[in-house]
């Protein structure tokens, strides 16, 4: 069965090359648009991986981290954040977070696919 | 190097048309995010969601390789975090440097979208100021990230990896076998399990890690690979590479080969880019197709209604399942046609975006203080019409900034806020777009309006003219009430070239002001140019079309209530009210009709312009959707004639235009007062 991902990122361009990215390299993709959302979503079964953005609206990325930790059925799903070149700082913050691993952007969907079997074969 | 060129190559190149769209709406939100900023109700969500905006921006510019975009979009995203953090405060100086910014990002990212290079020395200023305030902000983050070189081993080497795990690694679900497996990816491999620290069963914690490694790796591969694969979960072991025996001998089934097969980057491979590409969420279709589709479902509508037009002539009892067939064909057509429309329909933001611009660079040039408002951007209206309709709403928002809104110090004395307000509004109403474009400025002057016109020759002297009247004589070609000739609310152009844009695209205009309280102009726009709803009439053997989202009522009028009025016509008495009658006969000269409105029907109609008018014709003959064929194009332009359709049964129908008809009973009436006056 296909491993199931979930993208989480405010900006469309993002959620749809990561989707289509990891759609074509054989998995199944869900997305959300925050970190709320992407609650939500969790609640509707088990994934194999969450990428998400830092910076977004009504619930950021950190703040994500730290439910999906600390909630009884997911505090094991990997998950991968989005950083770009400058913020270190956001890197060790989400690293604090619980995040996995990390995603610099601007990637390439080849970089993207490796990272994402590293975490989730 | 041409960006053409470089865009074939890059991988996310299909979603560069939903990048601009993003941008678009990023640039609107960064827009009026940053008015907020300026009108000083700002809140913490405001700076967040600014920051947001920009680097939304830079995050997608990066994945298609517009270097241009990242950087600008880089120095600006620094300075709003320091606001964001309050390092750097955002004084006025602040706030228009930042709107200078967003002007400028928006001008860059509008170059990319078009493939053209902004001009080497483009926004210097503006990233020299941005920079000047980020020099001067504390704990500036200083970029410390400088390219590794990487070190090139030739050969084999032997590595000692010790690796300890601790508990937060497996929190942060880092699975110590996955990195195994990617180790053994970069060679040969032996692993020895350290189980020193692993404490009694009784004692055991099931989430804390208690076991290390020792691998021994023979690769070809650089010790840069081996960390990489350790990048994630290094400040959570302990972690120890060394090197062992350097320049092993090379086995010839060495990993080497599949180490270069991994590290070779795939994006060089051609057969992935060759790859079919699959179906993406948008495709780009011709213009032209679509419109041939637009015409080929109004061709096969009126075929429809011919059809529904002749069943009904047949005993339901004898083909029930035709005329059941019949329905179900009505409805899906229907149901065809609003989708075919839906593809021509785009939301009003795209253009409404535009405005805070205008509005800026305006007032700036003015020396007056005025701010935009915008609601409904998400209206959605034909495509053809939004292309069309940017000229004359810029028009009327330098027209309400020009000659509504007063200077600060004018609207002080005044007693109103320095600074002015234009407020642009777009809602579907009843079967049309309307757009209002209204400002609190000082309002049409009357007085001033009338002198004008009949200094011109417009009016003829003492005419009584309605206020409505007055205000709309504004719309008249060649009228001007600036005192001195100004080219910027139109470089010359006047609101009867707006009035003529808008009556193109099958729209109407109408203006409400008060003196001292602003203007108001409404824009009302048909969702779209092909189809409408009608209601079929005849006038002796004549049929029309009347559009349905006009008519109010229907009524067959008792002979007490007709009055007539001098120099106005017949009126007609409605619960109080006096509505102007027009005979559709006399006015089309149709022989056979009904001339007594108390023998046939009086439908009450209303115009944009708020005007109401009682049309007089023979018999209602039923409501149909009708397919809009321009008169332009096939004959003529009649006045008081929308357009043309053919009915169910093959004749052809004229559409009633009720606002023109309107406006021409007013100049007729017009005509017959200063006929009276000349007599007088």
């Amino acid at each position: 069965m296909a491993k199931r991902i979930l993208a989480v990122d405010d900006s469309k361009t993002m959620r749809d090359m990561v989707s289509f990215t990891l759609s074509k390299a054989g998995f199944e993709v869900n997305v959300a648009e925050d970190g709320k959302g992407a609650l939500a979503v969790l609640g509707g079964g088990k994934f194999d991986l969450i990428i998400t953005d830092l910076n977004m609206p009504v619930m950021d990325g950190i703040t994500l981290i730290k439910n999906v930790r600390s909630s009884a059925q997911h505090r094991g799903v990997p998950i991968l954040i989005l950083t770009t070149e400058s913020d270190g700082a956001k890197k060790a913050e989400g690293k604090a977070a619980g995040a996995t691993g990390w995603l610099v952007k601007p990637f390439s969907p080849e970089k993207l696919v490796e990272l994402v079997q590293r975490v989730c074969p | 190097m041409p960006i053409g060129q470089d865009q074939a190559a890059n991988p996310f190149a299909q979603f560069r048309k939903t990048y601009f769209e993003e941008c678009a709406e990023l640039l609107d939100a960064l827009q009026s995010h940053l008015e907020r900023l300026v009108n000083g109700n700002a809140d913490e969500e405001t700076l967040h969601a600014i920051f947001r905006a920009v680097h939304s921006i830079k995050g997608g510019a990066g994945a298609f390789g517009f270097d241009g975009l990242v950087a600008f979009s880089h120095v600006l995203e620094s300075l709003l975090d320091q606001i964001r953090d309050g390092k750097v405060a955002a004084t006025h100086s602040v706030i228009q440097l930042l709107l200078r910014a967003s002007d400028a990002l928006a001008d860059i990212v509008s170059a990319a979208r078009d493939d053209r290079t902004m001009s080497a020395g483009f926004a210097a200023d503006i990233v020299a100021s941005l920079e000047d305030l980020l020099l001067g902000a504390p704990d500036q983050p200083i970029d410390t990230t400088v390219p590794v070189a990487p070190v090139q081993v030739s050969g084999e080497v032997r590595y000692r990896i010790g690796f300890t795990p601790h508990t937060e690694m497996l929190r942060n679900a880092n699975e110590p076998l996955l990195l195994v497996r990617q180790l053994r990816r970069l060679g040969g491999l032996t692993i020895e399990v350290d189980t020193a620290r692993v404490p009694p069963l009784a004692t055991i914690e099931p989430e804390a890690a208690y076991l290390g490694w020792v691998y021994t790796l023979d690769t070809g591969a650089p010790q840069s690979a081996i960390r990489e694969v350790f990048e994630f979960v290094e400040d959570d072991c302990d972690l120890t590479i060394d090197i062992v025996a350097a320049q092993l001998a090379t086995n010839p089934t060495a990993p080497v080969t599949c180490t270069q097969a991994i590290a070779q980057p795939l994006v060089k491979n051609g057969e992935i880019n060759a790859q079919p590409a699959s179906p993406t969420q948008s495709i780009r279709v011709d213009v032209d197709k679509v419109d041939r589709l637009v015409n080929l479902v109004g061709e096969m509508v009126i075929t429809q209604a011919m059809l529904t037009e002749q069943s009904s002539m047949l005993p339901i009892d004898q083909y029930p399942a035709l005329i059941q067939g019949i329905e179900a064909l009505a409805q899906s057509a229907r149901e065809l046609q609003e989708s075919v429309m839906a593809i021509r329909a785009q939301p009003v933001k795209s253009i409404f975006a535009r405005m805070p611009r205008v509005v800026r660079d305006l007032a700036a040039t003015l020396g007056k203080e005025a701010r935009i408002v915008t609601t409904g951007e998400a209206t959605e209206i034909d495509k053809t019409v939004i292309e069309q309709l940017n000229d004359p709403l810029t028009h009327m928002i330098r027209n309400a900034l020009d000659h509504g809104i007063e200077p600060p110090e004018v609207r002080t004395a005044a007693g109103k806020p320095r600074q002015g307000t234009i407020h642009l509004a777009a809602a579907q109403r009843s079967g049309r777009i309307v757009i209002e474009v209204s400002d609190d400025g000082h309002g049409i002057d009357r007085a001033k309006v009338l002198a004008k016109a009949q200094a011109r020759g417009l009016v003829p002297p003492g005419a009584a003219l309605s206020d409505e009247e007055i205000d709309n004589l504004i719309f008249l070609p060649a009228f001007s009430t600036a005192d001195k000739v100004s080219n910027i609310s139109g470089r010359g152009v006047g609101m009867d070239v707006v009035k003529r844009n808008v009556q193109s695209l099958g729209g109407r205009i109408s203006v409400q002001s008060r003196l001292g309280a602003g203007s108001r102009f409404i824009l009302s726009l048909p969702l779209t140019l092909a189809v409408l709803d009608g209601m079929i009439i005849s006038v002796g053997k004549e049929t029309y079309i009347i559009p349905l989202t006009a008519i109010i009522e229907s009524l067959r009028p008792k002979p007490a209530d007709i009055h007539p009025v001098v120099g106005r016509g017949d009126v007609l008495a409605l619960r109080g009210e006096y509505v102007p009658l027009t005979y559709l006969h006399k006015r089309f000269s149709i022989a056979d009709a009904i001339s007594d409105p108390c023998r046939g029907i009086v439908i009450i109609v209303q115009s944009e312009s708020a005007g109401r008018l009682g049309v007089v014709v023979d018999e209602l003959l039923g409501q149909q959707q009708v397919v809009v064929k321009s008169l332009e194009v096939n004959y003529d332009p009649v006045e008081g004639i929308s357009g043309a359709t053919i009915l169910g049964n093959g004749r052809v129908a004229l559409i009633l235009d009720i606002a023109r008809l309107r406006d021409a009973d007013c100049a007729a009436r017009q005509e017959q007062v200063s006929e009276m006056a000349r007599l007088h």
